[in-house]
C-alpha cells in the first residue's frame, strides 16, 4: 500500500483495526481522504440503524406503558413456539446443510478443482430461483401420489427442511469453501492418508475441526434466514416464526415492531458469537522463527 | 530381492510425461535420495510410492509384495512434508498418536509411543503444545516422529528442509540421517539440494525430465558424472567443449591445447568433440611434471574463506575460462589478475562425458 492511501489511526478503518487488535498499516499518518471516509462511514450507519431507531421508536408509542407491544409479543403463547419451531428447523438445516456441502466443497477442492466454477453456480441457483416457485414446485411434486409428503404435518416439515437446506447452500458453501481456502486441504488430507485414516475419519477429525470458524458463520447465516423466512413456511402452513410475525401484523399494531427487534437481537448475538470465534482462531500465530 | 522396487515406472499428466521408465531396487534400511531440478519428476516418483498418485503404467512393490493400486490409507508408508502438515487441531501429542488412534490402539500404548518419539526428536515434554506454538524446526521434527510412530515399511519425505534456514537444515539434516540409521528404516528422500542428497544418503537417484540419469553413491555420482547433466548440476564443474586428437589413447584438444583424459574419448557431438569435465579442486598452480598443462591468464580472484576461486580464461578467441578452487594459505600470494600462470591436472581429473538420459537436456537451470 502506498504510504498516501494509508488510512491514519483516526481514520475509520483506523479505528476498526483498533477493534478488531489488528496491527496499524506500516504508514498510520492520517490521510488526506479522512474526512469522505468519515462522511461514507456515517452515511452508511444511518442508511443501517435509522429504520432500527425508527422501528424501536413506532414499538415504544403505546400509552402509558410503552413497553406493552413488548410484554404483549412475550406473553403470547406462539412466540416461543414459533420461535422454538423455526429453531429447531434451522438446527437440521444446519446439520444436513453441513452434511452435504462439506464433503462436495471438499472433494472439489481437492480433485474437482476445475468444477468449483459450476458448483459455486449450482450453489447460487436459491438466489435466482424465487421461494415463491420453489414452493410451488416442491407443493406440485410432493402433494400428489408417489410421494405424497405434504399430507402430514411431519411430511410438510420435511419438505420444509429441505427447502430450507436448498436456500442455505449459497451461504454454506461460500463459508465452508472460504474455510477450506485457510487450511492447506490437500496437504493435510495426505498426512491423514499416510497415517492410515479414511475419508470420514478425515473430513470429522482433521478438515472439520480446522473450520470451524467458518462453518459457524455459515450456520449462523442459515439460522439468521430459516428464523426470518415467511413464503416457503406459510405455502407449506408450518407454524415458523416468519409466519407469526406476519400473523401479528395483521391484529396488533405494535407487536410486530416489537418482535421484528427482539428476533433482531438474536440474529446479532449469533453474529457476535461467530466474531469472538473467529477471533480465537485467527489469534494463532507462530511464536518463534525456524529454530 | 529388494525390499521397495519401482519397475517401468510411467506417470503421465494429460498426455505430458512426468516421469519415464523409472527403474529403482532399494535394499531393506536403505537410505536412498531423488535429487533434481524442479519439474523433474522427483516428487511425483516419491508420491507415487506414497500412493497419492497412481502410475499410468509399471509396478510398485514392498516387500514383493504389489502395492501400485494399493490406496495410501493401506500402504503403511510414513511421509513427512516440505510444510509439515501437522494437523492445527491437535497437539504436538495428538498429531504423533494420531496414526496409532487410527489403527485402534489403546490410549496407555498410545501415550507410551508418543513419549519415545518425542524422546527420540529432543522435545519430551512438549507433547501438549500446539503446532503453532512450535517454531518451523520443531514441527518439521515432530512431522517426523508422526511419520515414525506407525513404524511405517517405509520412510518418504518431500523436501522436508527446504522451508528452514541454512543452521538448522545442517543440524535437521544431522538428525534425520542419525534417527534413520538407529531405526534402520528404509527411506526415500526428495531433494533439489544436491549438497543434501550427498550428505544423507546411501545411493543417489539424479533425475531430469522424468528420466533417470545417473544412479550411484555420493562418491560415485560426484567425482564420476555420468552425463553433463549430472556433472553440472552436482557441483561445480567446469565443462568444455574439446577436440578428439588420439579417441583410444584419451588425447583431447582444449582451445588448441592438448591433454590426456581419464579414458578412451568417444566424439559425442556432430562436429567430432566432446564434453569434458574439469573439477575445480582437481585443478592446480602448482607445475607437476607428467600432469596435464595448459597455460592461461588469470581473469578473476574470488575469496570464498577457506577456498580462493580463481577464474582463467585459455589463450585464444572465444577460448573457454576455467575455475580452479585453491585451499587458502595465508602465507601464499594468490595470483594477480592479468598474471599468466600454468594450470596443471592428473588425467584422472579430465572426465570425458557421455551423452544425457534425456533427449535435448543440457545443463540443469540455474539454481
Amino acid at each position: 500500500m502506498s504510504a498516501g492511501s494509508s488510512p491514519g489511526p483516526f481514520s475509520p478503518i483506523g479505528i476498526m483495526r483498533s477493534w478488531l487488535r489488528l496491527k496499524p498499516a506500516p504508514d498510520s499518518r492520517p490521510a488526506r481522504g479522512s474526512l469522505v471516509a468519515w462522511l461514507i462511514l456515517i452515511a452508511s450507519v444511518l442508511y443501517f440503524f435509522l429504520p432500527l431507531v425508527a422501528t424501536l421508536e413506532y414499538s415504544l408509542r403505546p400509552k402509558p406503558n410503552h413497553l406493552l407491544a413488548y410484554q404483549t409479543a412475550l406473553k403470547d403463547p406462539k412466540f416461543f413456539s414459533a420461535l422454538a419451531y423455526s429453531f429447531v428447523v434451522g438446527v437440521i438445516t444446519i446439520v444436513l446443510s453441513i452434511s452435504i456441502i462439506l464433503p462436495t466443497a471438499f472433494w472439489v477442492r481437492l480433485r474437482l478443482p476445475r468444477l468449483r466454477s459450476v458448483v459455486e453456480f449450482v450453489t447460487l441457483l436459491p438466489f435466482i430461483i424465487p421461494a415463491v416457485v420453489l414452493v410451488f414446485g416442491l407443493l406440485r411434486i410432493y402433494s400428489a401420489k408417489p410421494i405424497q409428503l405434504v399430507a402430514t404435518d411431519l411430511g410438510s416439515t420435511a419438505v420444509l427442511i429441505g427447502a430450507y437446506v436448498v436456500l442455505s447452500f449459497p451461504y454454506m458453501y461460500r463459508a465452508v469453501d472460504t474455510g477450506l481456502a485457510a487450511i492447506d486441504v490437500r496437504t493435510l488430507t495426505e498426512a491423514a492418508q499416510s497415517m492410515g485414516a479414511g475419508w470420514g475419519r478425515i473430513l470429522i477429525q482433521v478438515i472439520l475441526p480446522n473450520i470451524r470458524a467458518a462453518l459457524l458463520a455459515g450456520a449462523f447465516l442459515t439460522l439468521a434466514i430459516v428464523i426470518g423466512e415467511y413464503t416457503i413456511a406459510t405455502f407449506l402452513a408450518r407454524p415458523a416464526f416468519g409466519p407469526f410475525l406476519s400473523d401479528l401484523g395483521r391484529s396488533a399494531p405494535f407487536e410486530p415492531a416489537a418482535v421484528a427487534l427482539i428476533s433482531f437481537l438474536l440474529t446479532w448475538l449469533a453474529m457476535i458469537l461467530i466474531a469472538i470465534v473467529g477471533r480465537g482462531a485467527r489469534t494463532r500465530v507462530q511464536v518463534g522463527g525456524a529454530r | 530381492m529388494a525390499f521397495l522396487e519401482l519397475t517401468n515406472v510411467q506417470k503421465q499428466f494429460a498426455g505430458t510425461a512426468a516421469v519415464i521408465d523409472f527403474n529403482l531396487a532399494i535394499d531393506r534400511g536403505e537410505f536412498v535420495s531423488f535429487l533434481g531440478p524442479s519439474g523433474c519428476g522427483k516428487t511425483t516418483t516419491l508420491r507415487m510410492i506414497a500412493g497419492f498418485e497412481r502410475p499410468t503404467s509399471g509396478a510398485i512393490t514392498v516387500e514383493g509384495s504389489d502395492i501400485t493400486n494399493l490406496p495410501p490409507n493401506r500402504r503403511n508408508v510414513g511421509m513427512v512434508f516440505q510444510s509439515y502438515a501437522l494437523f492445527p487441531n491437535m497437539t504436538v501429542a495428538g498429531n504423533i498418536g494420531f496414526g496409532m488412534k487410527v489403527r485402534g490402539k489403546g490410549r496407555a500404548e498410545i501415550s507410551k509411543r508418543v513419549d519415545e518419539m518425542l524422546e527420540l526428536i529432543h522435545l519430551e515434554g512438549r507433547g501438549s503444545r500446539y503446532p503453532y506454538q512450535l517454531s518451523g524446526g520443531q514441527q518439521q521434527r515432530v512431522a517426523l516422529a508422526r511419520a515414525l510412530a506407525i513404524e511405517p515399511r517405509v520412510l518418504l519425505l518431500d523436501e522436508p528442509l527446504s522451508a528452514l534456514d541454512a543452521k538448522i537444515r545442517i543440524a535437521l539434516r544431522a538428525e534425520i540421517r542419525a534417527i534413520q540409521r538407529q531405526l534402520g528404516i528404509t527411506t526415500v528422500y526428495v531433494t533439489h539440494d544436491q549438497e543434501e542428497a550427498l550428505s544423507l544418503s546411501d545411493r543417489v537417484v539424479v533425475m531430469s525430465e522424468g528420466r533417470m540419469e545417473q544412479v550411484g553413491s555420493p562418491f560415485e555420482i560426484y567425482n564420476f558424472p555420468a552425463t553433463r547433466f549430472v556433472a553440472s548440476f552436482v557441483g561445480t564443474l567446469n565443462l568444455v567443449s574439446a577436440g578428439v586428437v588420439d579417441g583410444p589413447a584419451g588425447r583431447v584438444s582444449i582451445a588448441g591445447q592438448e591433454v590426456t583424459a581419464a579414458s578412451p574419448v568417444t566424439p559425442t557431438e556432430p562436429d567430432g568433440s566432446v564434453t569434458v569435465a574439469l573439477r575445480p579442486e582437481g585443478l592446480s598452480f602448482r607445475d607437476t611434471v607428467g600432469q596435464n598443462q595448459l597455460r592461461a591468464a588469470v581473469d578473476d580472484v574470488a575469496f570464498l574463506g577457506s577456498v580462493v576461486r580463481v577464474r582463467v580464461r585459455l589463450p585464444g578467441d572465444g577460448a573457454p575460462t576455467l575455475h580452479v578452487d585453491t585451499f587458502n594459505e595465508p602465507h601464499l600470494k594468490p595470483p594477480a589478475i592479468g598474471e599468466n600462470v600454468t594450470v596443471s591436472f592428473p588425467r584422472e581429473a579430465c572426465l570425458p562425458l557421455g551423452q544425457s538420459a534425456t533427449p535435448g537436456s543440457s545443463d540443469p537451470p540455474e539454481a
